[in-house]
């Protein structure tokens, strides 16, 4: 391979899968509050417990929605009937709580001990007159935010199949319709529907919060362009009409089992767009998304644009600086993306996973991007080695670490930038609005440093201990 | 099958790793699938440690479900051992790798024939014992075998240390307090004229395990971690241990006096009663404190403790005995140990409750209705609840638990702390209710505003949904910085697309 070569196409490296990131487990954390009528029940040990509580801090005072189902010697020796355990304890869940939904957290140890998670629930459904849905997100297979994937791709399944039709005689109109816009007069939704070129529907995947929810959905209003639902909606009950032939398209990059459901099993058409991270991100998303369609974007280039320009202050700081992604929550290839358009430098994105399919057009616009700016391309990591990721901090000495909350602390001990990964699963970071939210953190080191700088405490370990 | 939303104390390797993490120089390896190393992230963020947690993580995939770790747990072994040095590396099983049933052990043996440090297999069972009973028995297992060792080549010291000298067992990282306690009871033993044979494990070196036969004593702060080593020690070598926490001022003249007993055996021929007196007359406030006018309001208030056995126990007896405080319930977590927790703190409260389950606690105290709780981090959102105080005296806890300045639970420093908690627990409560006899700060109804709430612009529905939306804490800044930005273009109908579009031009 010749040097040029090397610059110009992504290489992909794979490690020894020695990494720090969060359980999947960690999705009930979000995905309780995004869905508001759920119920997640996680089945595992004390370890799994201890995790979430530490995890989710101080949300656990707040009587979340979700609870153990703590595994004790007798369920792994199978002295205890599953069926039994689960029925007794899903019933009080019912009687305290009265869910629309139970979700099942499967998790290491009911893969271990092989327990029909898939096999119980319906039955227990029907007898319980509870939908339980079965998520297997476990550390054994996937990492972090892949959980919410395992949890979606469960619930793809759960979606009507056609619009409900029992109120179709007393309404004149469309059901859907009426349902979609209860409550406003003809006339109005004559002017709203006006507003949107015609389409086939489309629906987005992906849990992000409320207010997100709301600005990617006007973002494409303004395009014409209609979402007839999300996936997951607000309440389990809500869950949007997926009929074959409908179009879907992923916010986020960590939902390619969801995406694969989407197609395989509700026989979707799959849009493979770049993600709505940042603002180059969002525009190429929503051309995307047009183009296929079929309508014609306007005013993208100057809106891109114009949040290019109210976010001069904060590129000043990064410009020029290098970026070290360590990898734990599949965002990494599209913040990099991101930050390499903002002048940015990176050399590594650890990655946890990589599925060169669904992250197609976001890695071409990784691709394209570093071209355009006149950078390498990063070398992406995929199962990352944590010690050896270290080794290459020290030596290449980047201005920005992206990491897990063990490292952070220790590097910067050591004079080295950090900025926690976790914010950025947990800020709002998608769409043209929010793009100075992802600098905000981005940029936070650099500016405590700003103030922190000539006091001479950059490195506060002794060095050669032993 | 158990329903549970909450736990006191943590899983058992948290408790090997804990124990391991405090040595100098160890590294653990948990046989564990990937995300089971929020340890690290536990110890980086609630220590705010400036090194690299030595724990790594020999990762149980798909693959080891399948056809076992094989060479993986050994590999992971050598490589460490490779790369950091470690004078000991503790090969820690989960509830994972407990119903795998690999032969760790073997590994074990296999890693130590390439390692140039030492091997050991933490011995504890996931489904058998918690994180204070794992830390108690691996801190023993550790000492156990770094003794054995040295007496197998035959370098294990003979006789004691000339002057007396004692081991401080127990201090271990994310232990509540424990650094501050540390500091305090080697003052402790300073003004004492006793010298300090070894801290285990804080801070120490496996190699120097060996020396612990030297002290003529051991002092075991707390009743979660360190007895098992003590009672072994004593055991092989007849050295004594002093097991009472010198927690209040009672309690650490308890100690004290045990201390002096322990060494005139041994023919020292010490007398701290002088001390004791100067320290718990004029350096502690404690003492003084219980006669003021400011205790004597506290009398006959009710409280209501919980939390780990050591705190729980000393806290209760220094409210009753200390403070005539009344106790009504006592209780602790520690289930294992709950015949113990009874015979202490029976005689200083109403009743006593074991167990392991928050709601029950919360129940409590809900039907207790106390002026003030001392407990974990879970009783204080109790108390937030019902709006009773509570003081936090025992894990788990979070970073604020975590101070840098110097707070000890023990010695006569400790027993200062304790009355500030204490005594800010209660008036806090009180003011709360003379502030609500009396009608709250304000009685006159505000006339003015200086910030206006109300406001000449029109919201569409769907944007003050959208702006109820947003957390609480920051709606008013954003509903301000929407109408000022839609002032400015005069715009006077608010929808969602102003909304945000005021968002992207402030930039925030």
């Amino acid at each position: 391979m010749t040097l040029a070569q090397a610059e110009s196409t992504l290489n992909f490296e794979c490690e020894t899968g020695n990494y720090h990131t969060f359980c999947p487990i960690s999705c009930v954390a979000w995905l309780y509050q995004k869905i508001e009528d759920s119920f997640f029940l996680v089945i595992g040990t004390k370890t799994c417990g201890y995790f979430l509580q530490n995890a989710m801090g101080v949300m656990i005072f707040a009587e979340p929605r979700y609870a153990m189902a703590e595994l004790e010697e007798g369920d792994i020796s199978a002295q205890l009937n599953d069926y039994n355990e689960l029925k007794r304890l899903c019933e009080q869940i019912k009687r305290d709580r009265n869910p629309s939904v139970i979700v099942w957290i499967g998790t290491c140890t009911t893969e271990i001990i092989k327990m029909d998670l898939e096999g119980l629930a319906p039955k227990l459904e029907a007898e319980i007159g509870i939908p339980i849905v079965t998520a297997r997100a476990n550390g054994l297979d996937y990492a972090f935010t892949q959980g919410e994937d395992t949890v979606l791709a469960a619930m793809v399944a759960r979606c009507p199949d056609k619009a409900p039709v029992a109120d179709v005689e007393k309404n004149e109109g469309n059901a859907i319709q009426k349902l979609l816009n209860f409550g406003k007069k003809k006339e109005e939704i004559a002017a709203e529907e006006s507003e949107f070129v015609k389409h086939p529907p489309l629906v987005l995947f992906g849990s992000v919060p409320d207010p997100v929810v709301t600005q990617l959905t006007l973002e494409l209003k303004k395009q014409g362009v209609k979402v007839s639902g999300w996936m997951p909606s607000k309440r389990y009950t809500e869950l949007p009409v997926v009929e074959e032939g409908y179009y879907a398209c992923g916010v986020n990059p960590f939902l390619s089992r969801t995406a694969s459901a989407f197609m395989r099993r509700r026989k979707c058409k799959l849009i493979g767009a770049a993600f709505p991270i940042g603002p180059d991100g969002t525009r190429a998303w929503i051309e995307k998304i047009c183009s296929v369609l079929g309508v014609e974007p306007k005013g993208l280039e100057e809106r891109e644009q114009q949040i290019w320009e109210s976010l001069e202050d904060y590129l000043q700081l990064i410009r020029g600086k290098s970026v070290f992604f360590m990898g734990d929550n599949l965002l990494e290839i599209s913040l990099a993306r991101f930050l390499i358009r903002c002048g940015m430098t990176c050399p590594e994105i650890g990655i946890p996973y990589m599925d060169k399919r669904y992250q197609g057009a976001e890695l071409a616009l990784l691709e394209k991007t570093c071209l355009e700016m006149g950078v390498p391309v990063p070398r992406i990591v995929e199962k990352p080695d944590n010690y050896n990721q270290v080794q290459r901090i020290y030596e290449l000495k980047p201005d920005l670490v992206i990491t897990g909350m063990a490292h952070a602390n220790p590097l910067e001990a050591r004079g080295i930038n950090t900025k926690w990964s976790v914010e950025f699963t947990f800020a709002q970071i998608h769409g043209f609005t929010n793009a100075r939210d992802i600098l905000e953190l981005v940029t936070r080191p650099l500016r405590r440093n700003n103030s922190l700088k000539d006091l001479g405490w950059d490195k506060l370990v002794k060095e050669a201990k032993v | 099958m158990k329903l549970a939303y909450w736990m006191y104390a943590g899983p058992a390797h948290i408790g090997t790793l804990r124990v391991a993490s405090s040595f100098k120089n160890v590294h653990a390896i948990m046989h564990a699938p990937l995300g089971d190393d929020y340890f690290n992230v536990m110890r980086s963020m609630l220590e705010r440690e400036r090194d690299f947690t030595p724990v790594t993580t020999s990762i149980v995939d798909r693959h080891v479900l399948a056809r076992g770790s094989q060479e993986r747990v050994v590999d992971n072994i050598t490589r460490k051992d490779k790369e950091e040095h470690p004078d000991l590396i503790v090969l820690t099983p989960t509830c994972t790798s407990s119903i795998l049933q690999e032969d760790l052990q073997n590994f074990v043996e296999r890693a130590q024939i390439e390692s140039k440090g030492d091997v050991l297999l933490a011995d504890v069972n996931h489904y058998r014992v918690n994180e204070l009973q794992a830390a108690d028995r691996t801190l023993h297992q550790i000492v156990q075998y770094y003794i054995e060792k040295a007496r197998k080549k035959g370098n294990l010291p003979e006789g004691k240390t000339e002057k007396p000298s004692v081991n401080i067992i127990g201090i271990s990282t994310l232990g509540f307090h424990n650094h501050h306690d540390c500091t305090e009871l080697k003052r402790l033993m300073a003004d004492l004229g006793i010298e300090i044979n070894e801290i285990i494990p804080e801070g120490a070196c496996v190699h120097n395990l060996k020396n612990l036969p030297k002290a003529w004593f051991n002092l075991v702060p707390y009743r979660e971690l360190g007895l098992m080593t003590a009672r072994y020690l004593e055991q092989e070598f007849g050295t004594p241990f002093v097991d009472i926490t010198p927690m209040g001022v009672v309690e650490t003249a308890r100690c004290l006096r045990k201390i002096q007993q322990v060494l005139n055996e041994q023919g020292a021929e010490v007398d701290y009663e002088e001390f004791i007196n100067e320290q718990t007359l004029h350096v502690s406030q404690a003492a003084w404190f219980s006669r003021s006018i400011d205790c004597q309001n506290l009398t006959g208030k009710k409280a209501v403790v919980f939390g780990d056995a050591t705190h729980a126990v000393a806290m209760t007896k220094i409210l009753a005995r200390e403070m005539g405080i009344h106790v009504v319930c006592a209780g602790t977590y520690c289930k294992y140990d709950a015949e113990w927790f009874r015979e202490q703190v029976s005689e200083y409260c109403d009743e006593v409750l074991i167990s392991e389950d928050n709601a029950e606690i919360g129940n409590m105290i809900a039907r207790i209705e106390p002026s003030a709780i001392f407990g974990t981090q879970m009783e204080r959102h109790v108390g937030k609840r019902l709006d009773i105080p509570c003081g936090v005296i025992a894990a788990p806890v979070h970073i604020q638990n975590f101070p840098i300045g110097y707070k000890p639970f023990l010695g006569y420093e400790g027993t200062n702390q304790i009355t500030d908690l204490v005594y800010n627990s209660f008036t806090l409560g009180m003011e709360d209710h003379l502030l609500e006899i009396f009608g709250g700060h304000d009685t006159k109804e505000v006339i003015t505003k200086g910030v206006s709430e109300a406001s000449d612009l029109n919201w569409t529905k769907e944007a003050q949904t959208e702006l109820n939306k947003i957390p609480g804490f920051v709606r008013g800044k954003i509903k301000r910085n929407t109408e000022k930005f839609a002032r400015e273009r005069n715009i006077n109908q608010i929808t969602i697309e102003v909304m945000y579009a005021a968002k992207e031009a402030v930039g925030a």
